[in-house]
């Protein structure tokens, strides 16, 4: 089975730590995973934002980047969702029919990471270890467009060493929304203040989800309000094991260089690795 | 009544206003979490609601593909069965039809069942100048009407107003308008019930004209349908000589039969009931029981826009029962106001701008009113796919933009993105230059993630709207494309591949 | 051109290519709920209405019970004399205002959603007389129980007016919380014959 990964546009400018992880983990579960290097963006910021012209050429890329693979497997609900739901709109508007056939064929093989885990290998166990409290928020697009249920649960259940802790009001979309955050930034961040409430409400020191764009917003308020509570993708706990238990990030050179700033920085923040 | 939606400023001021204030927010929080647990409970006792869903969107949408025949149809059923049928195509003829058959009975007041299509063509600011007094009797309607304030909820346009503030209305505005309320009135709903008892009793039994709307009109039996709770429907549709019924053209569904998953849809969707207290129905007239002469007001007012929209058509299978609203996180936190419509919420997102289109700059911002969560498809007992239609119709506002002279800095951006993204070889480009600003940012920044990662505390410019309350992570200095590049896909890594 | 005319050419304008068939899927029926009277009482009582069981021959005294002593008005086809009841022969609305209490039959009993429904046959009376007084005293055969919401449609004539009731008067327009007893009756009291 060819399997490429859509890294995400977000996660390969700001989180390239998350596709690492999914590098890393499906390497361990035997997938030898693929980069299309042509890969860029699902073209859901512009869609989402009623651009649908401007996301022809984005969807374009996309189904050159990744025709001839048998599997896309995303870091994300909502770039899955992109793929699976909007596509085809955009393909419409281009008159493209060629285009319409292409995203036909990609839509359908455009996996969330929990999905292609779970449906697709078939497997619940990753061989995981997590020790940490930690609490799960289903993002909207991986709940309710994509309906990934309790597979990212079962994922984390199965971590060793972990401790899961339910997240009050769940299912209640924590404000993101994309543009919408930006448009409509007070009503995102109210939205956003009762999320973050819920998650320190839990305990946990650790909020997890499958899109890191909702957690730069839940984290970002967590952040501001010096909250305690860092946020993971969760294909970052699922790669961790016990011989990188010691060295949660082994891979990102930043965690290094904070610690190298200057001592003034620590002014802003009690707790300090 | 002076209160108007007109003139009210695009969503985000509105709401900014709206989020504001302290009152508001508990009380909708408390009144949409109340209503959200009793819709859950009722429709989990439903094994087959999706495939209930399914009948009912159904039967909407069939309705809708054929809407002249059956409007034909409707209003050939309703004149055989004594009914006077006007057509009307838009508010001011609605209101001028209502004015005049009012002003035929020689009166001065008509009593009204709550009725979205009258609320929508403002029917009682027009009655009001043609000297008519329209008294609303639905107590939330009251509880507005007596407080000069506007409708926030679909079903309960009162929602924004608890129980203390209430009993200050009754107890301030009853009697400028007819029964005060009784003294030591206590905030106690049952109470607060009461006295709407006591105060429209007169009003009823002396009513010569009532104005209602219609949940559904049957087009193969010619029957209007009420679905109520309180009684003052039944009491308007009942005790006076003239009924007025003004119903929107896409109320109409095919058969008698179809009422059936309508009707089992409805209340566990709009109140958390099994079943509502009281659903009236009625053909035309009935010599000797209720209203002798019967009107019905087919209304188009915008209807017909929205039919030829073939993704927002189905905005028109909407029955009006609020749980898209009672479920969405954006109305919950900023009421029905700030939608500047009698149609607030997820729903009113979709139906103001096919209603009117998205020329004016309130309208145009409420497709972009939502997170786009989706809670509110999954609750529509119609299975209106809400979060498409705003897509779409946040595309009908940008079309509408294109041949700007300037365009707005949001469509230059997008087009800037737009180009990136259409090649790799530029987004690798943006990614080292965010980079490059990212190690500025690590170098000179003062806020730091839990966990480690630097980060921008409070950025000026664009950047305001996301640092003003949240922090942003600073960008990596290796975007993955470039570790990937670097790396070999991590083969050149030791350890941890 | 008329506003008839014209709507009716917007609506043909704008549906211009769509094609009018749609497939309606038939709506699902209810499980099998067993005991559908033992059902519709339990459901009745769940709106917190007052429900009575009665055989045919207690029915006089079970309705006698009900009205309490109060004053009452009866449809004139109500096959059971209500001592000291006023029978309805077109009174006012004010007059039936000053009336305690109305004695009635119904047409059809739905067990899932406790529902009653009238359809103002000469033993049920004008739609004002159950409408007006403060109890209304509804008398339901077990025989008239039926499972669900499309069993009722599928009796009912729609050329009647009906009335669908489903406990007293009720509102949940203060903080969506349910409170009984606004403008209809405000007790509902269901003698329910064998």
């Amino acid at each position: 089975m060819r399997v490429a990964l859509q890294v995400t546009c977000v996660n390969d400018a700001m989180f390239p730590d998350t596709g690492k992880a999914v590098v890393r983990l499906l390497r361990r579960l035997g997938v030898d995973v693929d980069f299309p290097g042509a890969q860029t963006c699902c073209g859901q910021p512009m869609v989402n934002t009623g651009y649908l012209d401007e996301a022809v050429p984005v969807v374009r890329t996309f189904v050159d980047a990744f025709a001839g693979y048998d599997a896309i497997v995303t870091p994300s609900g909502s770039c899955a969702g992109s793929a699976r739901h909007q596509h085809s709109i955009v393909a419409e508007r281009s008159g493209d029919p060629a285009l319409v056939a292409a995203v036909a064929e990609t839509g359908p093989k455009t996996y969330e990471l929990s999905e292609f885990l779970v449906d697709v290998l078939g497997v619940t166990d990753v061989g995981a270890h997590f020790p940490h409290r930690v609490t799960y928020h289903p993002t909207c697009h991986s709940l309710r467009m994509l309906g990934v249920g309790d597979r990212p649960q079962r994922l984390l259940e199965a971590v060793r060493g972990i401790t899961l802790v339910d997240l009050p009001q769940a299912n209640e979309c924590c404000g993101f929304g994309g543009t919408f955050a930006l448009k409509n930034a007070d009503t995102s961040v109210a939205m956003g203040a009762d999320k973050a409430r819920h998650v320190r409400d839990t305990g946990a020191e650790v909020l997890v989800a499958g899109d890191n764009s909702c957690l730069m917003h839940i984290g970002g308020m967590l952040s501001r309000q010096r909250a305690g509570v860092r946020v993971m993708h969760l294909a970052e706990i699922l790669a961790s094991t016990e011989e990188s238990a010691g060295d949660p990030e082994p891979d990102n050179p930043l965690v290094e260089e904070v610690a190298q700033r200057p001592s003034r920085d620590q002014g802003d923040e009690g707790d300090f690795r | 009544m002076s209160a108007t939606f007109v003139g009210m400023p695009a969503f985000p001021t509105a709401a900014r206003a709206a989020l504001g204030d302290t009152q508001l927010r508990r009380n909708m929080a408390h009144a949409t979490h109340t209503i959200r647990e009793k819709r859950a409970a009722v429709v989990a006792e439903v094994e087959d609601w999706e495939d209930l869903r399914l009948a009912g969107a159904g039967v909407k949408e069939a309705a809708l593909r054929d809407l002249a025949t059956h409007l034909e149809t409707l209003e050939a059923s309703l004149t055989r069965a004594g009914a006077t049928v006007h057509w009307a195509r838009d508010a001011e003829e609605a209101c001028a039809i209502v004015a005049r058959i009012t002003h035929a009975h020689g009166v001065d007041e008509v009593v009204k069942v709550k009725s979205m299509a009258t609320a929508e063509i403002g029917l009682n600011e027009a009655l009001e100048a043609e000297g008519i007094a329209a008294w609303e009797t639905d107590l939330a309607e009251l509880i507005v009407q007596l407080g000069d304030d506007l409708p926030s909820h679909i079903l309960v346009p009162a929602i924004h107003r608890n129980r203390a503030e209430i009993r200050e209305i009754f107890r301030r505005r009853m009697g400028d308008v007819g029964r005060a309320a009784p003294g030591g009135l206590t905030d106690d709903p049952t109470a607060l019930a009461g006295a709407a008892r006591e105060h429209l009793r007169e009003k009823f039994l002396g009513a010569k004209v009532a104005v209602s709307g219609a949940n559904f009109a049957v087009a193969d039996s010619g029957t209007l349908v009420v679905v109520e709770s309180e009684g003052n429907g039944r009491m308007c549709l009942t005790l006076p000589e003239v009924l007025i019924s003004v119903v929107g053209i896409e109320k109409v569904v095919a058969t008698w039969s179809d009422l059936d998953p309508m009707l089992r849809l409805l209340p566990r969707s709009s109140t958390g009931e099994r079943m509502n207290p009281y659903t009236s129905t009625w053909s035309g007239v009935t010599p000797g029981d209720g209203p002798q002469e019967v009107h019905v007001v087919l209304l188009d007012n915008g209807r017909t826009r929205a039919l030829a929209d073939d993704v927002g058509r189905q905005a028109l299978r909407c029955i009006r029962c609020s749980a898209c609203l009672n479920v969405c996180p954006v109305y919950e936190r900023t009421g029905g106001h700030a939608y500047g419509s009698v149609y607030p919420g997820p729903i009113g997102a979709i139906l103001n701008p096919l209603l009117r289109g998205v020329e004016d700059e309130q309208t145009a911002s409420l497709p972009y009113a939502s997170s786009l969560c989706g809670a509110c498809f999954e609750v529509c007992p119609v299975r209106i796919d809400i979060p498409s239609v705003l897509v779409d119709q946040r595309a009908a506002v940008v079309d509408s933009h294109r041949d700007d002279r300037v365009p707005k800095a949001e469509a230059v951006a997008m087009k800037a993105a737009a180009w990136a993204f259409s090649d790799s070889r530029r987004l690798a480009w943006a990614e080292k230059a965010s980079g490059l600003g990212g190690r500025v940012l690590r170098r000179f920044g003062r806020t730091t993630l839990p966990g480690g990662r630097a980060a921008a505390g409070r950025l000026p410019g664009p950047g305001a709207g996301w640092t003003g309350a949240r922090d942003l992570p600073a960008p990596p200095e290796e975007s993955f494309r470039a570790w990937w590049d670097r790396t070999g896909g991590g083969q050149s890594e030791g350890g941890h591949s | 051109m008329s506003a008839r005319d014209d709507i009716l050419r917007r609506v043909r304008e704008a549906l211009d290519g769509v094609s009018p068939a749609v497939e309606v899927p038939p709506a699902p029926r209810a499980p099998d709920r067993g005991d559908l009277v033992a059902l519709f009482v339990e459901r009745v009582e769940d709106y917190r209405a007052v429900v009575t069981r009665c055989t045919a021959a207690g029915l006089g005294g079970a309705v006698a019970d009900a009205l309490d002593g109060r004053s009452s008005v009866v449809p004139p086809g109500l096959d059971l004399e209500v001592v000291g009841s006023l029978v309805d022969d077109g009174l006012t609305a004010v007059e039936l205002d000053a009336i305690d209490a109305v004695v009635t039959r119904a047409a059809v009993g739905i067990a899932e959603t406790g529902t009653i429904v009238m359809d103002h046959q000469p033993d049920q009376g004008r739609r004002a007389i159950s409408l007006v007084p403060d109890l209304h005293v509804c008398i339901v055969d077990a025989v008239q129980v039926v499972a669900d919401v499309p069993d009722a449609i599928a009796l009912l004539d729609p050329a009647r007016p009906l009335t669908w009731i489903s406990g007293p008067s009720a509102t949940s327009d203060i903080e969506l919380d349910r409170v009984e007893g606004v403008h209809g009756p405000r007790t509902l009291h269901v003698v329910l014959v064998g």
